[in-house]
This record gives structure tokens, C-alpha cells and sequence, in this order.
């Protein structure tokens, strides 16, 4: 009797800390999945500076377009939480594509060299981003999900494991889709 | 998705199991034949190792330079490097490297033996002739192939088919040849009978071997593709890329000239271009692509 009560008990302790460490997994892959966002983000951080010289040198004139881009990109690159960075990318997604709008109207431009490499490396660059994000919510989602679901909410509660935030494109994603206006001052 | 990861590294286990046995077999009836003895049993038991230990670590050395391919910096080809790396960190493994076949046929596939060492190859037809939305679909479904480790299976095929048909071949050779020499031999050794029925054994082996390995070969794959569309389609969440790519593929003509009867099953579509009739349907590796583009449309 006391035999099968220690396999009962040796059976939960498992079961226990199976649930744990699952929970554990999914919280680095979340980690991991925020690092990864993270360094696409920077990576498109240190190109937009070279991309406004190299428009610069063909369209001085369009001073309000690099001014909106430049103060994205701070605001960007300062925002502390999840949900900050979230709107903040939008807005600067949004300066960017004015941005490439202008560019449309510079032939020479289009033609550059320098600027068609920087081009494809913000595009690929953009797409990382949105691959990364993808990975990241998809993992916020397991993690969100285990730590509701019964009965792992109840070792998650022991444990302190806290719901994260999803990396959601908010009230800038409608900014974003809006058709560019190009003003020809 | 892990079901299909253990289910993968366990068919590949059981795979060089069977044709470690298998090649023993082959290479102990080679011996046999030739009256090596002792010596010969060794040989071929040395041999046997060796292949399935070459088949792990280096097939996928073999299937590239097979297939002619080529690796790339990314300085060369940053459009391909930022497709596979975007969709790299999409699927959560690290990124695979790359490599181009020079050949206008546009196909791609994918080797290696694990997400750590994995190669996507493509051919500079396919950069030319695809759009983004369209690469991006071809390499997630490249990418779903690392990760559920089909490539390992698959790239272990490819070898371990190409080392049977060398040896049944070289055995059936080995009969026509050496074997009336070897039988009256052996007969003065008393083992006459045992010799008969060892050799009629290993006629049939050596016809059936080929004809078995082309089998698993088949049943390896053709499943597979519509697994690695639809997770294809959930890398990307675009499965009108995907489709729109294949149909481009299916409507080239050209075939690709450093594809074989060996590596076809590795491609995203078929490189020989022969598929017509019923028996080729019957033995074909891939499913026909009008089934798969319905079935990303229907997603």
C-alpha cells in the first residue's frame, strides 16, 4: 500500500516538474524571440541614417520628409516598453514609405547604386522585422495560453510566470496604410 | 510538427540500419563470389560501416557537389540571403546557408542532417524568375523541410540508393562473369548446395535491391511536399506565393541539366521533366503539382 502511494507521489513530483520546466521553454523562447526582433530593429536603426544622406544628395529640397524620418527613428530606438515600440515602429514604417515616395521622383535616384543596395536591405531588413514579430507572437501566444490553461495556471501562479505583452502594430498600422501624401514645396 | 521530427529521426535510424544489413549482404555475396573467406567477411563488414557512416556526415558534401552547386556571399546574392534568413528566424532555426546551381531551370531544394547544418540551394533561374512573395514561398517550403528534418532522410537516400545500385550492379556482373568458376570450387568443397542456394539468394537480392530502394525512396517523399506547402504557407502566411511559384516552375519547359534520377526527390518540383502517362504518375517522387497548388488555395 504505502508502495503504490510512493509511485503516486513519485508520478506527481514528475508530472510537476514536467509542467515547470515546459513553462520555462516557452518563456526563453519568448526572451529569445524578443532579442531576435530586437536586433532586426537595430540593424534597420544603423541603415536609415545612410539611406538619408544617399537621398539626401539627390533631394536637398525635401527637408520636412528627412525631419519626419530622423525623429521616427529617435523615438524608435528610445521606446522602453513592448507596446511603445510597437507604435513607434509604426510611425517611423510609415516615414519611410513618404520617404521611398520621394524617391520615386528622382530618376537619377532610382538609378544609384548605393541607394538600390540600401533599398534591398531595408526591405529585407522590414521583413525580418515582421518575420521576427510573427516568431515572437506566436510564442507569446503558447506561453499565454499555458499559463491560463488548468493545471499549469496553478504552478505558473506559484512560480510568478507573468503574461507578455504581444508586439501588435496599434493605432499606427492605420497611419501606415494610408496612401503617402508628397508635397512639392 | 515534433511528431513528424521523431517520426523523421526515427525512419532515418531504421533506414541506415536497413541498409547497413543490406549492404553487408550485397558486399558478403560480392566476396563470396570473388573467395575472399575471412578476409572478405571483414571487408565487408568494414565497408558496410563506412558507407553508413559517410552517408550521415558527408551526403550532404556529395548531393551538392552532385547537383553542381555552388555557395554565395551574401555581397553576391544579398536578395537570396535576406529571403533565407527573414525565413530562417520566421521558422526559429538558425539560418541555413546558401548555395546556387548556374542553370536557368528554376528549381530549389534543400540537404543536410540537421537545422545546425543545413544548405538551401536554388538556382539562378528561380532569382530571375520569381518575385519576392514567390521566393519567400519556396523557401519556407525549403525551410519546413529543415525543420522537420525531412532533409536528413532524404539526403541520406539519395547516397545510400546510389551505393545499392553500384553494388547490385557490380554483383550481377559478378555472377555472369565469375560465377561458374566460383561454383564448381566450391563444389569440391562439399558445400555445393549451401553455395547454389546462397548465390540464387543473392541473385534475387541484387534484382530486388534497386527496385526496394526506389520504393522507400517514393514513400519518403511524396506525402512530405503537401506537409512542407502547408507549413510553407504558415511561415509566410501567404499561401497564394507559394502557389503562384509553382505554377511559374510547372510551366517552365527546360530541364534541369545537373538533376538526376538520384536527387530528384530532393527538388520543390521535379527537375527531370518526364511526368506524363500513367506509369510515371504511378513512380513519380512528387505529387502532381495542380494538387498542391488546389491545396494551398483551399487554405
Amino acid at each position: 500500500m504505502l508502495f503504490v502511494f510512493l509511485i503516486f507521489i513519485g508520478l506527481f513530483v514528475l508530472f510537476v516538474v514536467g509542467l515547470y520546466n515546459s513553462l520555462v521553454t516557452l518563456r526563453n523562447r519568448c526572451d529569445n524571440g524578443w532579442a531576435q526582433i530586437d536586433v532586426q530593429l537595430r540593424r534597420r536603426y544603423d541603415l536609415i541614417p545612410n539611406l538619408v544622406e544617399t537621398v539626401k544628395g539627390y533631394a536637398k529640397h525635401e527637408r520636412e520628409v528627412f525631419e519626419r524620418v530622423t525623429q521616427a527613428r529617435t523615438q524608435a530606438i528610445s521606446a522602453g516598453t513592448v507596446k511603445e515600440q510597437g507604435s513607434a515602429e509604426n510611425m517611423l514604417q510609415g516615414a519611410l514609405k513618404s520617404l521611398f515616395a520621394v524617391a520615386e521622383n528622382y530618376p537619377e535616384l532610382k538609378a544609384n547604386q548605393n541607394f538600390l543596395m540600401l533599398q534591398e536591405e531595408l526591405a529585407g531588413t522590414e521583413s525580418k522585422v515582421a518575420y521576427s514579430r510573427q516568431f515572437y507572437n506566436d510564442s507569446v501566444m503558447k506561453f499565454n495560453t499555458r499559463i491560463q490553461m488548468f493545471p499549469s495556471n496553478i504552478i505558473a501562479g506559484m512560480f510568478g510566470f507573468k503574461e507578455r505583452d504581444y508586439f501588435e502594430i496599434g493605432a499606427g498600422e492605420a497611419a501606415a496604410k494610408e496612401p503617402v501624401k508628397v508635397s512639392f514645396s | 510538427m515534433f511528431e513528424q521530427i521523431s517520426e523523421n529521426k526515427f525512419k532515418s535510424g531504421v533506414l541506415v540500419f536497413c541498409f547497413l544489413v543490406l549492404i553487408f549482404l550485397l558486399v558478403w555475396l560480392l566476396q563470396y563470389l570473388m573467395g575472399l573467406g575471412v578476409a572478405g567477411f571483414v571487408l565487408a563488414l568494414v565497408f558496410a560501416s563506412f558507407t553508413a557512416f559517410l552517408s550521415y556526415w558527408a551526403s550532404d558534401k556529395i548531393v551538392l557537389a552532385m547537383s553542381r552547386a555552388r555557395p554565395v556571399t551574401k555581397e553576391e546574392y544579398p536578395y537570396l540571403h535576406n529571403v533565407v534568413e527573414g525565413l530562417a528566424i520566421a521558422a526559429g532555426i538558425p539560418a541555413p546557408r546558401c548555395y546556387v546551381i548556374d542553370d536557368t531551370a528554376p528549381n530549389a531544394f534543400a540537404t543536410g542532417r540537421n537545422p545546425k547544418n543545413s544548405v538551401i540551394c536554388v538556382t539562378t533561374g528561380l532569382l530571375q524568375k520569381l518575385n519576392r512573395a514567390e521566393l519567400e514561398g519556396v523557401i519556407g517550403h525549403e525551410m519546413s523541410h529543415i525543420r522537420n528534418y525531412d532533409i536528413l532522410l532524404q539526403t541520406l537516400t539519395v547516397v545510400m540508393v546510389g551505393i545499392v545500385a553500384l553494388l547490385s550492379d557490380w554483383i550481377l556482373r559478378g555472377v555472369f562473369w565469375g560465377g561458374g568458376r566460383r561454383r564448381s570450387s566450391s563444389r569440391d568443397r562439399g558445400g555445393g548446395q549451401l553455395a547454389l542456394v546462397l548465390v540464387a539468394v543473392g541473385l534475387v537480392l541484387a534484382v530486388l535491391s534497386p527496385i526496394v530502394s526506389q520504393l522507400i525512396r517514393l514513400a519518403v517523399s511524396r506525402r512530405r511536399e503537401f506537409l512542407a506547402d502547408a507549413s510553407s504557407a504558415q511561415l509566410t502566411r501567404h499561401p497564394a506565393g507559394l502557389a503562384s511559384a509553382l505554377r511559374k516552375l510547372a510551366s517552365d519547359p527546360e530541364p534541369l541539366e545537373a538533376a538526376n534520377k538520384a536527387t530528384a526527390h530532393l527538388y520543390i518540383i521535379n527537375p527531370l521533366k518526364n511526368v506524363k502517362g500513367v506509369v510515371n504518375k504511378l513512380f513519380s517522387t512528387h505529387p502532381p503539382i495542380e494538387e498542391r497548388i488546389a491545396a494551398l488555395e483551399r487554405m
